[in-house]
C-alpha cells in the first residue's frame, strides 16, 4: 500500500438510512469505501456526491478526517448516476470505490456497473481489501459468501464496490466534520423518466412460505405432522476397517469440494 | 378392460352357499359390494383383518392386509410417473441464468425457475423456460425442477472467476434466442453480479429484489429493505429468494440447446485463486464444513488436529461445551448457532432434537457414532458405525497424504 499516494481516488458516496429509526446517516458500505481510499493515499482521496449539499448527514463523512468534500448539485428526482460517469469520464481518477448497494432510494446496487460500463473500464465486485498496488496492477482481495477470501489482478484504472467485509470505518468526528468545506458543482441534471413512474410504499412484510403437505387421506396428513424427519436413503458403514471407513468420508468431502 | 360391472351369478350364489367348498373364497372380498340396482354396499362385519392377538382391527390407511403389496407398487409408480411438460417449438423464451452453487440447484435457483413458469403461464403463445448453466455441475434433477431447455456452457473458459466472459455469453445469447425475460436470482452467490452486468451491457434497467412478479407489476424492496417499490416490470429481473413456488407437480423436456457462436474474451479480471482463510475465524453461521464433536470424543487433541488436517470449522454439541471442552461460541442448535454449512460432520453426536434443528438447513451430514440407532445416523446422508477415534485418525493421515500429494503435485 505503500506507493499508493500519488494516485487519484476517488470515493462515491450517498446518504444512508438507519435501518431501524430511517433517520439519515453515513452508509456503512459507502463510508468503508472511504476508509479504504483513506488508508491507500491519505487526506488526498477525492470524495464526492451526486445530490443535494444542504444534506446534514454528509458532514459524517467528513468527520473521518476529510478537508474537503465534492457535491454535484442534483435534484431529487435527477439520475446521479449519469451525472457521476460524465464527472468521472472527464477527471479520470485511477480508482473508483462505491459502496455495493445504496441504503436509500433504489438500491439497486446498479450503480458501479453503470460506471463501469460507461468508462469502460473494469468493475471488481465486493472487495474486502486491496493487498498492493504495483506497476499499474492492484492486487484485491474480494469478498466471498461463507467469510473465504479470492485475490484477483487487475490493472488500473478500475471501478471497484466495497463490501462490509471491509475494514470498519473509523469513527466520525463532529467538530472536523463541521469544519470541513463542501464544494458545490452545479451539474447538469439527466431527470429519472422511469423511476418517477414508481410507487414507494413502506415495506410490507413478506409472508412466510407455508411447508405445504400434499397428502391425500386423513392418515398421510397426520403422518406428516406428528412423524420425525427419517433420513431416507443415507448410507450407513458398518463392521468394516477404520481406514475404509475414513476413505467413505474422504471421498464425500472431495466430492463435495470442501477440502482446499 | 372394458368399465362396465357385471354381475357374476355363479360367484353370488357361491357366496351364499355357505356349504360350497369354495365359499370362504368368494365371500372373503365382501366389505364393498355392488347392490342388484348397481349402488355400492357395504358390509361392516367384513371390514377389517384378525389381528395376530385375535382382536379384529381396521386400518383405514390401506396399510395392510392382502392388497398391500398391489397398492404400494401402484403408488410408488405414481410417484415416479408426474406428468410430463412438452413445449414444441416455443415462441419465445424466458431464460433463468442459474447459480448452481457446488454443482446443485440451489433451492433460490427452483424459485427463479418456479417464477420463470408462472411468467410464462396463462400468457399468450408458449414459452419455454431456458435454464442456461456455466462449468460442470452434479445436478440430475433439472427435469423435476422446471428446466424445459438447458444450455450447458463447458470449458476451461468458465474455470474460476470469470463474470466477464460469463456476461459476453449472455449477450450472446441473448442475439440468438431474444428472450422474453431475463431472471437472475439476487444472491451473493453470482447471480446478482452477472445479472447487473448484463443489465448495464444490455442498457436494461432491472428490477432488483423483486419478490412479487406477475407479466404487468413488480414489487421490488429498496431503500435498504425499508420500502417497497412497484413498477412495471421489466425485461431483467433479479428475484428475491421465495419469489415463487418451485415446480414440483411436473417434469420437463430438459431438451439441450447449443449457442452458435461462443465468444472468447481476455479476461481483465485475473483471478489468482482463492486465499487461505483460517476456518476458525469463520463465523459458525456461515462456515461451509463444520466439524462437530460430541460426548463421544475422548481425545480431544486428535478432534483439533482433525479440524486442522481437513481444514474444518470446528463446532460442538450442547454436552461438550456444558462439560468445557469446547467454548459457548463453537455451540451447535437451538440454544447456539444455527448453521448452514454444506456438509457437516457429526462425531459422537447422538442428535438430540435441539441439535437437529440447529443442522436442519445443511446439505450433507456424515455421522461418525457408536450406536446405529441413534438420531444423528437416522439425518446423516454417510453414517459411519464405528469407534470415531480410530476413524479420525485416519481421516487426518488421508487429509495430509492429500495435501502433500497436491504440494507434489503442483510443483
Amino acid at each position: 500500500m505503500a506507493n499508493a499516494e500519488h494516485l487519484k481516488i476517488v470515493a462515491l458516496v450517498s446518504v444512508g438510512q438507519h435501518p431501524k429509526s430511517g433517520r439519515a446517516r453515513r452508509a456503512e458500505q459507502d463510508a468503508r469505501a472511504v476508509e479504504l481510499g483513506l488508508n491507500l493515499c491519505g487526506e488526498k482521496v477525492q470524495v464526492l456526491h451526486a445530490g443535494d449539499v444542504a444534506e446534514e448527514s454528509l458532514r459524517s463523512y467528513a468527520g473521518m478526517g476529510l478537508k474537503q468534500l465534492r457535491v454535484l448539485q442534483q435534484a431529487a428526482g435527477a439520475d446521479a448516476s449519469v451525472a457521476l460517469g460524465d464527472y468521472l469520464s472527464e477527471h479520470l481518477p485511477d480508482i473508483v470505490l462505491t459502496g455495493v448497494r445504496a441504503e436509500s432510494g433504489e438500491s439497486s446496487g446498479m450503480t458501479p456497473y453503470l460506471l463501469a460500463e460507461k468508462l469502460g473500464w473494469p468493475l471488481v465486485t465486493r472487495i474486502a481489501d486491496i493487498a498492493r498496488i504495483e506497476n499499474g496492477e492492484a492486487e484485491i482481495l474480494q469478498a466471498l459468501p461463507r467469510g473465504q477470501r479470492r485475490a484477483i489482478r487487475v490493472r488500473l484504472p478500475f471501478v471497484a464496490s466495497v463490501d462490509n467485509a471491509a475494514a470498519a470505518p473509523r469513527q466520525s468526528a463532529y467538530g472536523p466534520g463541521r469544519r470541513a468545506e463542501l464544494e458545490n458543482l452545479p451539474w447538469v441534471e439527466t431527470a429519472d423518466e422511469v423511476r418517477a413512474a414508481f410507487e414507494e410504499a413502506p415495506a410490507r412484510k413478506r409472508p412466510k412460505r407455508l411447508k405445504m403437505v400434499k397428502a391425500k387421506t386423513a392418515a398421510e396428513r397426520f403422518k406428516a405432522a406428528t412423524a420425525k424427519s427419517q433420513g431416507g436413503g443415507g448410507r450407513v458403514i458398518k463392521d468394516q476397517p477404520p481406514h475404509e471407513q475414513a476413505q467413505a468420508i474422504f471421498d464425500l468431502l472431495l466430492e463435495e469440494g470442501v477440502l482446499r | 378392460m372394458s368399465d362396465i360391472i357385471r354381475r357374476d351369478p355363479r360367484a353370488e350364489w357361491i357366496a351364499r352357499n355357505r356349504l360350497h367348498p369354495l365359499h370362504a373364497e368368494m365371500a372373503a372380498p365382501a366389505a364393498e359390494t355392488r347392490g342388484p340396482s348397481g349402488l355400492i354396499r357395504k358390509n361392516p362385519h367384513a371390514v377389517g383383518f384378525i389381528g395376530p392377538n385375535g382382536i379384529k382391527r381396521i386400518d383405514r390407511s390401506g396399510g395392510s392386509g392382502a392388497a398391500v403389496g398391489i397398492r404400494r407398487g401402484a403408488r410408488s409408480a405414481q410417484q415416479v410417473e408426474l406428468p410430463l411438460h412438452t413445449v414444441e417449438n416455443p415462441d419465445y423464451y424466458v431464460v433463468a441464468v442459474l447459480d448452481m452453487v457446488g454443482g446443485r440447484l440451489t433451492s433460490h435457483d427452483k424459485d427463479v425457475l418456479g417464477q420463470a413458469h408462472k411468467l410464462i403461464r396463462g400468457g399468450d403463445g408458449s414459452g419455454a423456460v431456458l435454464a442456461v448453466v456455466f462449468g460442470e455441475h452434479k445436478e440430475e434433477a433439472f427435469d423435476k425442477a422446471g428446466v424445459d431447455r438447458l444450455l450447458h456452457l463447458t470449458g476451461s473458459e468458465f474455470d474460476g472467476y470469470c463474470p466477464e466472459q460469463k456476461v459476453a455469453c449472455l449477450a450472446e445469447v441473448e442475439k440468438q434466442y431474444q428472450p422474453r425475460y431475463w431472471l437472475f436470482p439476487d444472491s451473493i452467490n453470482g447471480g446478482n453480479e452477472l445479472g447487473c452486468r448484463l443489465a448495464a451491457r444490455l442498457g436494461e434497467r432491472p428490477a432488483t429484489q423483486a419478490w412479487q412478479v406477475d407479466r404487468d407489476t413488480s414489487v421490488c424492496r429498496g431503500g435498504g429493505g425499508l420500502s417497497d417499490i412497484t413498477r412495471d416490470t421489466p425485461r431483467l429481473l433479479l428475484l428475491a429468494e421465495e419469489c415463487a413456488d418451485p415446480i414440483d407437480e411436473t417434469r420437463h423436456q430438459v431438451l439441450a440447446l447449443e449457442l452458435d457462436r461462443k465468444p472468447r474474451i481476455i479476461n481483465r479480471l485475473q483471478d489468482c485463486g482463492q486465499v487461505a482463510v483460517d476456518p476458525n475465524s469463520v463465523s459458525l453461521a456461515e462456515a461451509e464444513f463444520i466439524l462437530s464433536a460430541g460426548n463421544g470424543i475422548h481425545d480431544w487433541d486428535q478432534f483439533h488436529q482433525a479440524a486442522e488436517a481437513l481444514g474444518a470449522t470446528e463446532g460442538a454439541s450442547r454436552v461438550a461445551v456444558d462439560d468445557g471442552f469446547m467454548p459457548r461460541f463453537r455451540q451447535v442448535g437451538a440454544t447456539g448457532t444455527w448453521v448452514t454449512a454444506r456438509v457437516y460432520v457429526a462425531v459422537g453426536i447422538s442428535g438430540a432434537v435441539q441439535h437437529m434443528q440447529g443442522i436442519g438447513q445443511c446439505d450433507k451430514v456424515v455421522a461418525i457414532n457408536t450406536d446405529a440407532g441413534c438420531d444423528m445416523v437416522k439425518r446423516a446422508d454417510l453414517s459411519i458405525i464405528g469407534d470415531s477415534q480410530k476413524v479420525l485418525a485416519q481421516l487426518i493421515e488421508l487429509a495430509r497424504d492429500y495435501r502433500e500429494g497436491g504440494a507434489e503435485n503442483a510443483a
